[in-house]
């Protein structure tokens, strides 16, 4: 019973902010709904017996992913007031794709195919069983070569983002270091007869 | 009983939301990536709520992948947006046509 109604708080809330998120006129408040509802999320996440990924989700989407957006919005001087020009004009096929889209997907969930019989019966884990410590053991065992490729993935992300960014100065001074490596005795070294 | 389709209907609901904010928004880069953050997190939900439904832990190892794979989309979707701001003031999607495309 109180986890039924804590499914149509943290669900109806999430949703509720995620309207908040494309409907805000300001982009900063767009972000603070989009927070509030990862942690809606996470609630949902914990009503399914997911705490690692809750807290993952807290952890990485509000706590660095979320304030990167929050970083770039205060740093970039932006017209809100151009980017809202012509908000409406595509509201018709936009409305039309996703009403269409949210039919189908509740007409596929609902159709009894994943019904609870369908399903078998679920029980929630006992206040024994560690989920963080099941994940870990999946994750580096069948799923080892996933994980590396994510920590390259991660790597690449973040060189990639430094060399986008990163902007050289023309009055600034710079080691160029091949030419420092390349250096020979003779080039900086000169004998003369006295 | 909070059954699978309830979880499904919420996350059907979160990702029609992307869906419309990104025509919705269309102007706006950082907007834009918010629509597709709302749209990733509903998948999540999905997979999570299989996951328990299903008593199979792989479909939280897929959450861990797409959250990784959502944050380096993020990064570099803002660092590129961040040098284009400065070669020319401004984020409005119409004013990207150097590739003329």
């Amino acid at each position: 019973m109180l986890e039924t109604a804590f499914f149509y708080m943290f669900g109806g809330m999430s949703v509720l902010s995620g309207m908040g998120v494309v409907l805000a006129r300001n982009t900063m408040h767009s972000v603070m709904f989009l927070i509030f509802c990862f942690f809606n999320a996470s609630g949902l996440f914990f009503l399914l017996d997911a705490e690692f990924l809750g807290i993952i989700l807290i952890l990485i989407y509000v706590g660095a992913v979320m304030v990167l957006f929050m970083f770039v919005i205060m740093m970039l001087e932006v017209n809100a007031a151009k980017l809202r020009e012509g908000f409406l004009q595509y509201l018709p096929l936009g409305g039309m794709i996703a009403v269409v889209l949210m039919i189908e997907f509740i007409a596929a969930s609902s159709s009894g195919v994943f019904a609870e019989s369908a399903m078998g019966a679920v029980t929630h884990m006992g206040q024994e069983v560690n989920n963080t410590k099941e994940i870990g053991q999946i994750l580096y065992t069948r799923y080892l070569l996933g994980f590396e490729i994510a920590a390259i993935i991660l790597l690449v992300a973040l060189i990639g983002a430094v060399v986008l960014t990163i902007r050289e100065r023309k009055d600034a001074k710079y080691q160029n270091m091949s030419a420092q490596v390349k250096v020979r005795r003779e080039d900086r070294v000169r004998k003369v007869s006295m | 009983m909070i059954g699978l389709s309830d979880y499904l209907i919420v996350a059907a609901a979160l990702f029609s939301l992307g869906v419309i904010g990104l025509f919705l928004n269309r102007k706006n880069v950082i907007t834009i990536l918010m629509c597709i953050e709302l749209m990733l997190l509903a998948v999540n939900i999905n997979f999570v709520a299989f996951s328990h439904y299903l008593n199979d832990l792989s479909g939280q190892i897929f959450v861990f992948f797409v959250l990784t794979v959502a944050a380096c989309e993020v990064a570099v979707g803002l660092a590129i947006l961040v040098s284009f701001y400065r070669l020319r003031r401004s984020i409005d999607i119409e004013d990207i046509n150097t590739l003329q495309g």
